[in-house]
């Protein structure tokens, strides 16, 4: 009796989570698919299908090419500060000392926070007019009244500042999951490295770290993809801003797509991630999963 | 080589007593094998950890050699260390895990490859260099952690419990391998263990520890048959010595010198005893006999007899025999300090 109860009790329960993929994630995608190739407006009635002619033109936009550049470079050193920074952390996380609860919440905070907040508090932070840091500075004669950065209003400055604060918003949760790795670790053998000789470099590079690997994979593989996909940190520091120097390919999309009208040559935009996430997130579980066959 | 002494050594924990280490004073010889012999908790893998530079001791000092070491690393002290768990590295090859205490200490690389494979030659694991340690057997990794271990010919080893996590036949022969390398290398060794047939076996001198100190430190003749305090005599000897307390001391003898009155050597002046057998278990090469004496001057007390099993006598339940101990396997301990006192004549 019960077997015939059972045998529809999984899929029954399975199903909410396949219906919602299916809405929320398979619906939109292919969409988005068929609007790339197709002549989609705001507004526009007909659908007819116009092969690749979106990409070719998203290809000559000298501001696609810097979105490009830019979602690599935004991706790329987020990552690089995060992992070393969330290693950083963890190293001095892991250790018993007073007080220790409270840092790990007060780190962990960005994260729980929403992101749009606590953006809306450093683009405070970083204002032209009333920044804080510009305010400190002055006052320690750093620099002078008047000729003091503009953070969000010069491109550079305005590259570095949204790679810091996404950094600063992805770090407790690459924290916690390297944290977690280096937990794993059995305490014998740094200890057994120490004793045969190896001093803090050599135990950190050549056994603690090389030993993390297969969950330092793990963290970079979602920022990375995380951040590849995110543009809420650059929609509400710059806009894309100024000229476009810190648009990145999914606020490029949005604006081109949603704000601009051009569905088809936004889904274009966005689509072209596609195929590289995908590269991205083998490479790296083919990564973790050879070092733990190894 | 190098000798290692400690004096007043400390180590107390803020979470209880358990593992804490209290004024150990100890001094190895030069290429000795010295074990720390101790139940759990006794402090036995802390004073090791001390010496090795993983755990800072509360107060007293370590000397290794003619050097006070107390402020060095464990890299400076140059010592090698086997641990329980072995904890090869994972993500190195045999190769790479024997290599690594000579990188550590930037030996140039054609060097390094030679001295390996010596090591490995000499723990016969030369065909293994290339494995990963999960794919090695419990004993193949005993040995890639021996060999990590002397490939920088340290001045010093310390073993903790190397042999735990073998199972008991590979044990056995693992324990003569082992004794019989140190004895080639002749490197001061000092070895933890709570088995004291690895002790007895392999110690040149044994250090018994309880309770964070060490009770005695001899031989494992003398501590076997001249143990400094209670815990010693029952610490050591399976089943235990008996310990008996009569007026004001307590006199103690090993289960096998208390024997059937015809089995004593007939010149030795002897203490006569009444044994009423309990049970008898029977072992194969011995047999253990449980009862009570009656009569004179441990009447009542619960004792055991171990018998070997070239005597062939049988022994009925509850039936009262004639048996006796030596006068001089009579052992005389303070009943209130637990330590050893002078022989007393007992009638």
């Amino acid at each position: 009796m019960t077997s015939g109860r059972q045998r529809w009790l999984g899929p029954a329960m399975f199903l909410p989570a396949v219906v919602y993929v299916i809405a929320l994630v398979g619906v939109p995608f292919v969409l988005a698919f068929l609007y790339s190739v197709g002549d989609v407006k705001v507004g526009s009635l007909g659908y007819h299908f116009v092969g690749l002619k979106n990409f070719a033109s998203v290809l000559r936009n000298p501001t696609f090419l810097r979105a490009l550049r830019n979602s690599f470079l935004f991706t790329i050193s987020s990552q690089v500060l995060v992992l070393i920074g969330a290693n950083v952390l963890a190293l001095v996380l892991k250790d018993a000392f007073r007080g220790r609860r409270l840092l790990r919440f007060l780190i962990l905070l960005p994260w729980v926070a929403p992101v749009s907040i606590g953006s809306i508090g450093w683009k405070w932070i970083l204002d032209s007019l009333y920044s804080v840091i510009n305010w400190v500075l002055v006052r320690f004669h750093l620099v002078k009244p008047f000729s003091a950065p503009m953070w969000l209003g010069e491109p550079k400055l305005a590259m570095i500042s949204v790679i810091l604060v996404h950094t600063w918003h992805m770090l407790p949760f690459a924290t916690v999951i390297i944290l977690a790795g280096w937990t794993a670790i059995p305490r014998d053998i740094p200890e057994a490295a120490a004793v045969d000789g190896a001093g803090f470099f050599r135990r950190l590079f050549q056994i603690q770290i090389p030993m993390m690997l297969p969950i330092m994979n793990v963290a970079v593989l979602f920022g990375a993809i995380f951040t590849f996909t995110d543009m809420t940190v650059i929609y509400i520091l710059t806009r894309g801003g100024p000229y476009d120097t810190t648009q990145v390919l999914p606020s490029m999309a949005f604006f081109t797509g949603i704000l601009g009208g051009d569905l088809a040559e936004g889904a274009a935009i966005s689509i072209f991630l596609v195929p590289l996430l995908v590269l991205v997130a083998w490479l790296m579980l083919r990564t973790a999963h050879r070092s733990e066959i190894a | 080589m190098a000798v290692v002494r400690t004096r007043g050594l400390t180590k107390l924990f803020r979470k209880g007593q358990v593992g804490a280490v209290v004024d150990v004073s100890l001094e190895s010889r030069e290429g000795e094998f010295l074990v720390l012999l101790g139940p759990s908790g006794s402090g036995k893998t802390t004073l090791l950890r001390m010496i090795a530079g993983l755990e800072e001791p509360t107060s007293g000092e370590i000397w290794i050699g003619e050097k006070l070491v107390n402020d060095w690393t464990p890299r400076q002290r140059r010592i090698a260390m086997v641990f329980q768990s072995y904890a090869l590295y994972p993500h190195l090859t045999v190769f790479g895990n024997i290599v690594f205490p000579l990188k550590a200490v930037r030996v140039p690389k054609e060097e390094r490859r030679k001295k390996a494979e010596w090591a490995a030659g000499l723990l016969g694991i030369g065909r293994l260099l290339n494995r990963r340690p999960r794919e090695l057997s419990g004993g193949e990794r005993q040995r890639v952690a021996l060999a990590r271990a002397i490939v920088r010919e340290p001045s010093l080893f310390l073993l903790d419990e190397p042999l735990s996590n073998l199972d008991a036949k590979l044990r056995a022969s693992a324990r003569e391998e082992l004794e019989q390398f140190q004895k080639r290398i002749g490197t001061t060794t000092l070895y933890v263990t709570h088995d004291q047939v690895e002790a007895m076996a392999m110690g040149d001198r044994v250090a018994v520890m309880n309770h964070g100190s060490v009770r005695q430190i001899g031989t494992p003749a003398e501590v076997y048959d001249e143990p400094a305090d209670t815990f010693v005599a029952t610490f050591l000897g399976s089943p235990p010595m008996n310990l008996v307390e009569t007026g004001t001391v307590t006199a103690g003898f090993r289960p096998e010198h208390f024997l059937p009155a015809g089995f004593l050597p007939p010149q030795e002046r002897d203490l006569p005893l009444r044994f009423r057998v309990g049970h008898e278990e029977y072992l194969g090469a011995e047999r253990i006999l449980y009862g009570v004496v009656e009569g004179g001057p441990f009447d009542g007390r619960k004792v055991v007899s171990r018998i070997a099993a070239t005597h062939a006598v049988r022994f009925a339940p509850d039936v009262v025999y004639d048996f006796a101990v030596a006068e001089r396997n009579l052992k005389f301990f303070d009943p209130g300090s637990g330590m050893r006192t002078a022989p007393v004549h007992l009638q």
